[in-house]
């Protein structure tokens, strides 16, 4: 690639650009630093916004409110669906409504040694700072929380947390927040400050000049490809858990947006850190497309155990009390069945591998309501979950008031993406990402209920002003899309969507993307090894190399066509699933929900190495995707001091 | 277990339509609907076919994107539940399904299953929100909202967008749908300010889109997989009442 298309960062340690001064006080007077685009201005500058989930819709509408000119793009028919919709359990927010030790200092506190400090402190203490806000500006919207009897907002513990900070909307609190940001979102569009492009996927960043200065899209029914010109883009595109094929996401989620950009010069943070939820259904056969995730608030209600011996095939109903292990409590007595999503998921498979894992397939641990059915009623744990519990039922054909539901873990969120400097800018300037398709503030794990929070702060609060910030230190260059970079990406697009059409070979995508979640699912999943990860570093550039000669995708590129949408998608998958087993085979240390086999206590708890891995990890293409440079942020501790992780 | 499908394919926007047979053979009751579909279509790919278009994302019954009409039931025979939901124990060995897409005039077929819906999305562009621009909200505490106010507004909150009332009435209203996003914001002390318009102005924004008009079949109800009732279509109809004798709020509403 030619410097003019991509950029090439500095040598040297990573600029984060953290402002100085103390962390409490820090994003208000790097706000007051910022420069300012004048109101009458703004209308001047154009705004690409990719993705309408909690983050690109809560940006889109209020980059439009403040009166820039956005154009907002999403490969769905309508901003609604994008994957922040299926979010359930709900999310953070220090507001210490209940009285019980609750603060920013702790939210602050929790995420940071959550992420098993692998996250940059600047970051996740504005977070916390602006969680608070975020549940202010919901309820205005109109957000249906849940209240209590006397009219004031409920709240539940949630995943490693002592605290009671979660606000929920019964089981659908994604639902109900991305509900708020697209009436925000809906409301601007008609006001004419944001032109929505539905069914518009991009498949190209555009760098003039070293700057981020467009897009190229495809239209997803006619096939039109188009470029589009603006003065910043804002990639709030999602998380790539789909690399492993199965997973909670949504089909369609996918890196195409963040993968291209990092193509074209941003560097990729982390991409190793990949959670795998405790909480999901298991699955069911070959023919599983997707697997369903159980909010893990179910655990606050739910006891998980396996019987005692292995091989045990009795119903769960016939296994005595004292036959059972409740393998949590046991081991972690002071978390037990809340403890944080990376533990729960190796304690799980790990009596699963010890051959106790129930239902068929043996892989599959009970969690179990009776206790709380009995104590609380079950009309309560219906109030409470009653949504889930139907969903477990239409899946299953089985009824958790009855029997223990079967869960394992699967592959559920990323906390890797493009590396963001404090404004969320990426090592290209002009190219903002927000919500889960960026790398800040969760470090090697987060904590439930906190990407919700993550997507609303970054969309409603930070970005908003650190665009103005960048925006109001560059003239606008219009609509202007004639640069030879726009002619080059555009073609470039092109030349890739024929190529596609032309091979013809004998396999469908989805079958490609099976054998790479495969691989990916058992050599880069919930534990990792120096030999498995170097096995996978050979197998999937092979799987590449056939995808490239044997896949087959029918029909034309001039229409509504699925199997083409999804045969770019799973392309860069392929290529991203290598860097991330680069990364993992470069941490030789255990950190958050990456556990290398190798760096493991005496009682299997996950070790950290500071002196050696205190950094995140970014990575730039070279051309070659087996050789990508890394490139080293050094995290610094100075508000929570580096401690092995206790959840004992 | 084996199904017959027979299903509408329908290339594009402008061509014509016509209905295909296809054979489901093996496949297991535990599957989703989609997933058989999935299976459909990869044997159809093995033999150079064009697969079969439909939406999906979630396949959790909660993004609205799914949906098609099975032996002239929107989602399918089971209640309350989306497509992507449906399972195959819900049918028998050897049933003949036939499959098509949403009919009605306001969501034209694209390809096969798949329909446009955003005249939706203009539906709500009209007022289908709460005017609260970004940082001006106090704090969330300060309103106090009964519980059972918040769980009704909840229970209309919880539309999917799916279409498929349209899609189930014989007149193909989106009067559901319009009900739902009304009350879900009319019954909050939040929407009050903007209730009237809003109220009137979605249904001209329904009536724009050549949406018929309700005249109480519920068949919307049956159809609805997230069981909006239809109670809050009467509320929508005294709301509209109701605003028929408020002034007009000045234009502060964007856009409207
Ligand atoms: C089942 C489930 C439950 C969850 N529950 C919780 C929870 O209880 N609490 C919590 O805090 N978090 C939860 N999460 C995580 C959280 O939902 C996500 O991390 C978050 O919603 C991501 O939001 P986002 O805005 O970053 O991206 P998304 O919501 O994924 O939105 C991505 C958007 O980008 C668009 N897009 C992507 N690529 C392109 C492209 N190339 N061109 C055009 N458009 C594109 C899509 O159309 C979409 O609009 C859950 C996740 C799952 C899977
Ligand atoms: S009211 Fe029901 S059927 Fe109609 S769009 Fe909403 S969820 Fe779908
Ligand atoms: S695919 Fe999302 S509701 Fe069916």
């Amino acid at each position: 690639m030619s410097t003019e298309t991509a950029v090439r960062p500095r040598e040297g340690a990573l600029d984060a650009r953290i402002p100085s001064g103390p962390i409490e006080r820090m994003w208000e007077r790097h706000r007051f630093e910022m420069k300012l685009v004048n109101p009458a201005n703004r209308r001047k500058y154009t705004i690409l916004v990719v993705g309408t989930g909690l983050a690109g819709g809560a940006g889109a509408a209020s980059l439009g409110e403040l009166g820039y000119d956005v154009k907002c793009f999403s490969y769905h028919d309508s901003p609604r669906r994008a994957h922040s919709i299926a979010a359930q359990g709900g999310i953070n927010a220090a507001k210490n409504y209940r009285n019980d030790g609750d603060s920013v200092h702790r939210l602050f506190y929790d995420t940071v040694k959550g992420g098993d400090f692998r996250a940059r402190e600047a970051n996740v203490y504005r977070l916390a700072e602006l969680s608070v806000n975020i549940i202010d500006q919901c309820v205005a919207q109109g957000v249906p929380f849940a209240r209590e009897y006397g009219g004031l907002l409920d709240t539940r513990s949630f995943g490693g947390a002592q605290v009671s900070r979660t606000f929920y909307a019964r089981g659908q609190t994604g639902q109900q927040l991305l509900l708020g940001a697209y009436h925000a979102l809906e409301r601007q569009i008609a006001a004419g400050t944001v032109r929505m492009f539905p069914r518009t996927e991009m498949l190209d960043l555009v760098v003039v000049d070293g700057r981020a200065r467009g897009i190229v899209t495809r239209n997803l029914l006619t096939g039109a490809i188009e470029a589009h010109a603006g003065d910043a883009v804002v990639l709030a595109t999602g998380g790539y858990a789909n690399v492993f094929y199965l997973s909670t996401n949504a089909k369609a989620s996918n890196a195409t947006a963040i993968w291209r950009a990092h193509k074209r010069g941003a560097l990729f943070a982390n991409p190793c850190y990949t959670q795998i939820h405790p909480t999901c259904i298991p699955v069911s056969g070959e023919h599983q497309s997707k697997l369903t995730l159980m909010s893990e608030s179910l655990r606050n209600d739910g006891r998980v155990w396996v019987p005692r011996r292995a091989g045990d095939t009795r119903p769960p109903g016939q296994i005595p009390e004292a036959e059972r292990d409740y393998y949590l409590e046991r081991k972690y007595p002071t978390f037990g069945n809340l403890a944080p999503r990376d533990i729960a998921s190796r304690a799980a498979k790990e009596v699963c591998d010890q051959g106790r894992g129930v239902g068929p397939g043996g892989r599959g641990v009970y969690l179990d309501f009776a206790d709380e059915i009995r104590r609380q009623g079950e009309d309560k744990i219906r109030e409470r979950y009653g949504n889930l519990f139907d969903m477990y039922e239409r899946i299953t054909g089985e009824n958790a008031y009855r029997v223990p539901m079967r869960i394992y873990p699967a592959a559920h969120y990323v906390m890797g993406g493009l590396w963001v400097d404090y404004d969320l800018m990426s090592t290209i300037p002009g190219l903002f990402v927000g919500g889960e398709a960026n790398f800040s503030d969760h470090g090697a794990n987060r904590l439930g209920a906190s990407a919700l929070m993550q997507g609303l702060a970054d969309g409603y609060f930070i970005l908003p002003n650190t665009l103005g910030d960048y925006l109001a230190r560059v003239t606008p260059g219009g609509d202007d899309t004639r640069a030879a970079a726009f002619d080059a990406a555009r073609r470039q697009v092109q030349d890739g969507i024929k190529r596609l059409l032309s091979i013809n070979g004998s396999r469908s995508v989805d079958s490609f993307h099976r054998d790479l979640g495969r691989v990916m699912w058992e050599l880069c999943g919930m534990a990792r090894n120096d030999a498995g990860l170097r096995k996978a570093l050979v197998e999937i550039p092979a799987l590449r190399e056939d995808f490239w000669k044997n896949v087959r995708v029918l029909e034309s590129g001039e229409e509504l066509n699925q199997s083409l949408e999804k045969a770019g998608r799973v392309a860069d998958f392929l290529e991203l699933g290598e860097l991330l087993a680069l990364d993992a085979l470069q941490r030789t240390e255990s950190c958050g929900a990456h556990f290398r086999e190798e760096s493991q206590t005496d009682d299997g708890e996950a070790r950290r190495d500071d002196e050696r891995f205190a950094y995140a990890a970014a990575w730039e293409h070279t051309g070659n995707l087996s050789q990508p440079r890394l490139h080293r942020e050094p995290l610094v501790f100075e508000h929570v001091h580096l401690a092995t992780r206790s959840y004992k | 277990m084996n199904l017959i499908l027979k299903v509408w394919r329908q290339k594009g926007a402008g061509s014509p339509g016509r209905f295909v047979s296809y054979q489901a053979t093996n496949v297991s009751p535990d599957m989703s609907f989609l997933e058989m579909l999935d299976v459909v279509n990869e044997g159809l790919i093995a033999r150079g076919e064009a697969p079969i278009a439909f939406e999906h994302d979630c396949r959790e019954g909660i993004c609205g994107s799914c949906g098609f009409v099975i032996n002239g039931v929107p989602h399918g025979p089971r209640r309350g539940t989306t497509v992507c939901q449906l399972h195959l124990r819900t049918f028998e060995d050897g049933d003949v399904l036939t499959l098509e897409p949403w009919r009605a005039r306001a969501f034209p077929v694209l390809k096969d299953l798949v329909v446009d819906r955003a005249a939706l999305d203009r539906i709500i562009q009209a007022g289908g929100f709460i005017s609260a621009p970004t940082g001006s909200a106090p704090d969330a505490n300060a309103l106090l909202i009964p519980k059972d106010d918040a769980e009704r507004a909840f229970d209309a909150a919880a539309c999917i967008g799916c279409g498929a009332c349209v899609a189930a009435c014989p007149n193909a209203s989106a009067m559901l749908f319009t009900a739902a996003k009304v009350s879900h914001l009319g019954l909050l002390p939040q929407g009050q300010p903007e209730r009237w318009d809003r109220a009137r102005d979605m249904v001209r924004a329904m009536d724009r889109e050549l949406f018929g008009s309700c005249t109480n079949m519920r068949e919307c109800e049956a159809a609805c997989p997230k069981e909006i009732s239809i109670a809050f279509i009467a509320r929508l109809n005294r709301d509209l009442v109701k605003a028929s004798f408020q002034p007009r709020r000045a234009a502060a509403a964007a856009g409207v």
